[in-house]
């Protein structure tokens, strides 16, 4: 008896930092902007008070929320599955001997290891009307100019773009893994029972992938609610908010307003977003024994 | 990962679906295609940092090389300065969360204690509850501290590392529980079967958790956007980004050339160590 207490209080001296740490900087702010959620932001001369679901009424009554939420969605619903399928696509090409693989290999990751912040200069230019690259390519077919990002029709794809690119090369590397981690028995004996390769990849490879696909696709989908250095350069969520997602309109309206209860209550839908997203992912792993 | 890596079956065995003739051809071709729109973006911007501004958009083979576009960005933004900051910080993070990460998944691994689950799933959640999410809440938290705008409040959401300590608890479940058991016999102390046994063993879980975290926070930018306010505390990405946005008529030539500055010693680490890179990012992934 006294062993296991003293074995309890060792355990939890060893999560003690980390615990104090994760307390201050994870749970105590999610609950905080819960409860902060729930009231009015403090004024110089009028402290927070109480206001019950005002903040939430605001938001629903909010143009700029639902557009955020509309343009994320989109901006999801665009990189998630191109990404995936990109990736998909990558690993099973540096997968087999095809000239240069090295080389091929290198070239997708690439954009992994370069910040964001960096690459979004480069793409910016890209874009950019008059003399931009693109410009002088589509100009070369005697297009007319565009301004990819000056546009409300065309600012979300330049951005879901600059996004797929960024991440296609990152996923390739688990589909790679996995790829490498199938057993060359199966491979064969399928040969033997005369399966095409298209067969062979639909209905071995691809379902032998499936956990891969849904670590990726959950990735995928808290990088889809989390990326938004690019903006900061390319767009700054213009024009006219075409290219708002909801991180960035939390920035805007926490660092820019300085309304931090609105703030608040937008970071909890957020946090009820990734939730849901945890969900899915708990159901997943239970079924997962390695976890454990 | 091509050879040395390699389970030698992979080699000596062949590969029935392995493309050949003219798929192998066509798959090649398609390949390198996107490879080469993958790198573009890079490619251009190391044709624009080393050539003359005036050819910047036009593409000659014969334009002259030079380093005049560093020379002016290195004077134009304190890059010294950023770099060091960038440095600290990382180191700063590494350090931190390799400690406090050891710490606590060797008592998830090993220690048998009341309560050991749910400090478990209190951690898990942060795997979740990303830290970007949490910007204004985590602002205020560090104003109250008195910390904003310096270095340790860039990097103090970060230090306890769910990631981590998921990964760490993971590698330290499969070291033999003899090998424990024989230290402690030998008259060993917990913490020094932990530096002995467990965090020798580790080693490689270590590289690959430290090339990840360095790449992650060297590129990370929003957080240490709202934290910094001057030059003694920025990093390299929230410089690189007030540089180009302040100048007055963009110069591609010279924000090409800062571009590739900042990201010259993780992308120069990417060249040199490719495997190792490559392969932490694979084991960071599979858990």
């Amino acid at each position: 008896m006294t062993n296991r207490a003293t074995a309890t209080i060792h355990g939890w001296l060893l999560l003690l930092p980390a615990m104090a740490c994760l307390a201050l900087f994870t749970h105590w702010p999610a609950v905080a902007s819960f409860i902060e959620s729930f009231h009015s932001t403090p004024k110089a001369r009028r402290p927070a008070r109480f206001i019950g679901l005002d903040n939430y009424q605001q938001m629903l009554a909010d143009p700029i929320f639902w557009k955020a939420m509309s343009n994320n969605l989109w901006f999801a619903l665009g990189t998630i599955p191109t990404s995936i399928a990109l990736a998909l696509l990558m690993a099973v090409w540096v997968n087999d001997r095809i000239a240069g693989r090295t080389l091929v290999r290198m070239a997708f990751f690439t954009p992994t290891i370069l910040p964001m912040i960096a690459v979004a200069n480069i793409w910016l230019f890209f874009y950019t009307p008059q003399y931009g690259l693109l410009e002088q390519i589509t100009g070369l077919f005697g297009a007319r100019s565009t301004n990819w990002l000056g546009s409300q029709d065309t600012a979300l794809y330049a951005i879901t773009i600059v996004a797929i690119w960024k991440e296609a090369g990152f996923f390739m590397i688990f589909y790679l893994a996995a790829l490498q981690a199938i057993p060359p028995s199966l491979g064969e004996a399928a040969a033997i029972e005369g399966a095409s390769r298209w067969t062979f990849f639909r209905r071995i490879q691809f379902p032998l992938l499936m956990p891969t696909t849904l670590f990726v696709l959950i990735n995928a989908v808290i990088n889809a609610f989390r990326m938004v250095d690019h903006i900061f350069v390319m767009t700054r969520g213009g024009p006219d908010n075409a290219t708002t997602l909801l991180l960035f309109y939390i920035y805007q309206v926490g660092f820019s307003f300085w309304d931090t209860a609105y703030a608040a209550t937008l970071t909890c839908v957020l946090l009820a977003l990734l939730a849901l997203v945890a969900f899915v992912q708990y159901g997943w792993l239970e079924r997962r024994t390695h976890y454990q | 990962m091509s050879a040395p890596t390699q389970p030698a079956p992979a080699t000596t065995r062949s590969d029935p679906y392995a493309p050949k003739g003219l798929s192998l051809t066509l798959e090649s071709t398609g390949a390198i295609l996107l490879a080469l729109l993958w790198v573009l973006p890079l490619a251009y911007a190391v044709w624009a940092a080393f050539h003359p501004a005036e050819y910047t958009t036009r593409f000659v083979l014969t334009a002259p090389l030079t380093l005049d576009n560093f020379t002016r960005a290195w004077a134009a933004a304190p890059f010294a300065r950023y770099f060091l900051n960038t440095f600290i910080l990382v180191t700063l993070i590494l350090t931190f969360q390799i400690v406090l990460g050891t710490l606590a998944a060797y008592a998830l691994a090993r220690q048998d204690f009341w309560g050991r689950d749910v400090a478990f799933v209190l951690i898990l959640a942060q795997l979740m509850i990303m830290p970007d999410a949490l910007i204004v809440e985590n602002y205020r938290t560090l104003a109250k501290l008195n910390l904003i705008d310096t270095i340790p409040a860039i990097a103090l959401p970060y230090i306890a590392s769910a990631f981590g300590i998921f990964l760490l608890r993971q590698t330290f479940k499969t070291v033999p529980k003899e090998l424990d058991d024989a230290a402690r016999v030998e008259g060993a102390s917990p913490l020094q079967v932990l530096m002995k046994v467990y965090v020798p063993l580790a080693k490689p879980t270590y590289v690959a958790y430290g090339l990840v975290s360095v790449s992650y926070h060297w590129n990370n930018f929003l957080w240490p956007l709202l934290v910094t306010n001057s030059v003694e505390s920025r990093p390299l990405t929230v410089g690189l980004q007030v540089f180009s946005s302040a100048d007055q008529g963009i110069d591609w030539a010279v924000i090409c050339a800062a571009t590739l500055m900042t990201s010259a010693p993780l992308l120069l680490g990417f060249l040199l160590f490719q495997r190792q890179f490559v392969q932490s990012f694979m084991r960071a992934g599979i858990k």
